[in-house]
């Protein structure tokens, strides 16, 4: 039986300069020209004001942990523990993500740390951004 | 009576409830609706609406042998079923149908006719939210409560009392699947899941099904049962991506829909007698005494430790047992209905004595949508 993989996403056209900019060691997110919102995840509109005039932009990659679970229960290819988090990015938008690079306990994962952003190729088409304690290793 | 006003003239579960292996789950759906119909003493081809999820409305009528003019598919979820209500009661009030039907059934436990569970990696949950190790409820439903403990100070030993007092509701109840009592200690020391949910925190997960059969008040006072009568509704959609929800300490589709169905209801929180809130976590009576206005934010906790939901109580709560202890297919909020239709009728195992006006609040996908109903067994 081949080795169970992470569910992969499948780009659309409008989430595809998302995945490019994983890929190219960048968190991409888009913000509207008329009323200057940061928004995610993508799409080719202001979701504040309906603008069809946004801008991508490379977001700093700092982010604070806003809240998560941690697994217990486990589903290759993940190793229970592991936490599910929702991060709010310095930018203003949320994202799920994986906290790594600490253990995955409530005394490693308290909510409000700093964290940023670390890339990690899944395949030649996906890149995954997870968050990590800021400062630390991995 | 109001001139435009509906009512609940049928209503029943199926047969039976728990471990129904040897149901399918449309099957299920014709349990539920062909006790509801004995229950309003209708026949299939009285019916002239049909609502219903997850089985597709038109593999329902032609199963059940109805030709519906008024159909309803409306899927957001557990709470699918406070949508249906709301939306037949307005057909009957435009007149576009006179009797609807509304079923559920959800082979949740054994799975049987049930198709498999299916992922699109290209929706943006897909891509944005699968890929961290999502897997169903007891992972996403679960992220916003470490926030909203942070922010009120709440414990994991309040938490756990969620569960406790709804056992002891359920105690009462035959049907509950799960009847003896336990203790926070027990909740606290029961398996963890997710953390901070441990197993007694988590719904069950089980097989049945329920139906309502609405009709103009006018008209239900023909009927063999006492009408339950729909003073209000209200409904809302908010983000079917956890991450994307407003606030994790507060469910903006919650408090759109309270507020719809209070304004349109026109009663205060000192006039609900009895109140059901879907519980698929214990989190989520928390979320919904304070979004529906119970409650001021944070003080949940600590009104249900103090007993106030639990028997005896002055505002009943989840007087089944609830997702935790009566039954959870999946899509739990039929069982709300249900019971809140049962305590307007008088007949609940746990009656709350002298109960006159009821409210069924539901959650579905997640956060993603709501939907809440205001019962009276009074003629509005």
């Amino acid at each position: 039986m081949p080795e169970a993989k992470r569910p992969l996403p499948k780009p659309t056209p409008e989430t595809r300069h998302y995945w490019e900019g994983t890929a190219a060691g960048e968190l991409r997110l888009q913000r509207c020209d008329q009323c200057a919102h940061a928004y995610f995840p993508p799409r080719p509109f202001c979701p504040k004001c309906a603008s069809r005039k946004v801008s991508v932009f490379k977001a700093s990659g700092r982010a604070i942990l806003y809240s998560y679970v941690i697994n217990h229960r486990p589903m290759p290819p993940f190793t229970a523990p592991y936490s599910i988090a929702v991060v709010q990015l310095e930018e203003g938008p949320r994202m799920m993500t994986n906290i790594v690079g600490c253990p995955q306990t409530p005394a490693a994962l308290r909510l409000d740390m700093p964290l940023e952003v670390v890339f990690e190729k899944q395949t030649d088409e996906i890149t995954l951004p997870f968050f990590k304690p800021a400062g630390g290793s991995r | 009576m109001k001139r435009k006003s509906v009512a609940v003239v049928g209503a029943a579960e199926t047969t039976e409830l728990g471990l129904i292996p040897n149901l399918s789950q449309i099957q299920l759906h014709a349990d539920a609706a062909l006790n509801a119909m004995a229950d309003a003493g209708l026949r299939p081809a009285d019916i002239d609406g049909l609502a219903t999820t997850p089985e597709w409305t038109p593999n329902l009528a032609n199963y059940l042998g109805i030709t519906p003019s008024w159909v309803d598919g409306t899927m957001v979820g557990g709470c699918s079923f406070m949508l249906h209500v709301r939306h037949a009661a307005a057909a009957i009030n435009e007149g576009l149908c006179t009797t609807v039907l509304i079923t559920h059934g959800e082979s949740g436990r054994s799975r049987v006719g049930v198709g498999p569970f299916s992922g699109n990696r290209a929706s943006l949950e897909g891509q944005f939210e699968a890929p961290y190790g999502i897997m169903g409820p007891t992972t996403v439903f679960t992220i916003p409560v470490l926030r909203y403990m942070k922010t009120y100070g709440v414990t994991e030993e309040q938490l756990a009392m969620v569960a406790v007092v709804q056992r002891e509701w359920a105690a009462k109840n035959p049907r509950a699947s799960m009847r003896d009592p336990i203790t926070v200690e027990d909740v606290l020391g029961s398996r963890m899941i997710a953390y901070p949910f441990r197993l007694l925190m988590c719904c069950l997960v089980t097989d049945g099904g329920g139906a309502l059969i609405l009709t103009s008040a006018e008209r239900a006072r023909d009927f063999p049962r006492k009408p339950v009568y729909i003073l209000g509704t209200g409904e809302a959609a908010e983000s079917w991506m956890i991450s994307q929800m407003e606030d994790f300490t507060t469910s903006r589709a919650f408090r759109v829909s309270g507020k719809k169905a209070f304004e349109e209801a026109g009663i205060t929180h000192q006039d609900v007698d009895h109140l059901m809130i879907y519980d698929a976590f214990a989190h989520l009576p928390l979320y919904g005494l304070e979004d529906l206005g119970f409650c001021k934010p944070g003080e949940a906790a600590g009104f249900i430790w103090e007993r106030n939901t639990a028997p005896g109580g002055k505002l009943p709560v989840n007087t089944n047992g609830g997702g935790l202890s009566y039954m959870h297919s999946g899509m739990y909020g039929m069982y709300a209905l249900q019971e809140s239709v049962r305590q307007m009728r008088g007949i609940a195992p746990a009656q709350v004595p002298g109960a006159k006006i009821s409210i069924a609040h539901g959650v579905g996908g997640m956060f993603a949508a709501s939907g809440t109903i205001v019962f009276s067994n009074e003629a509005p």
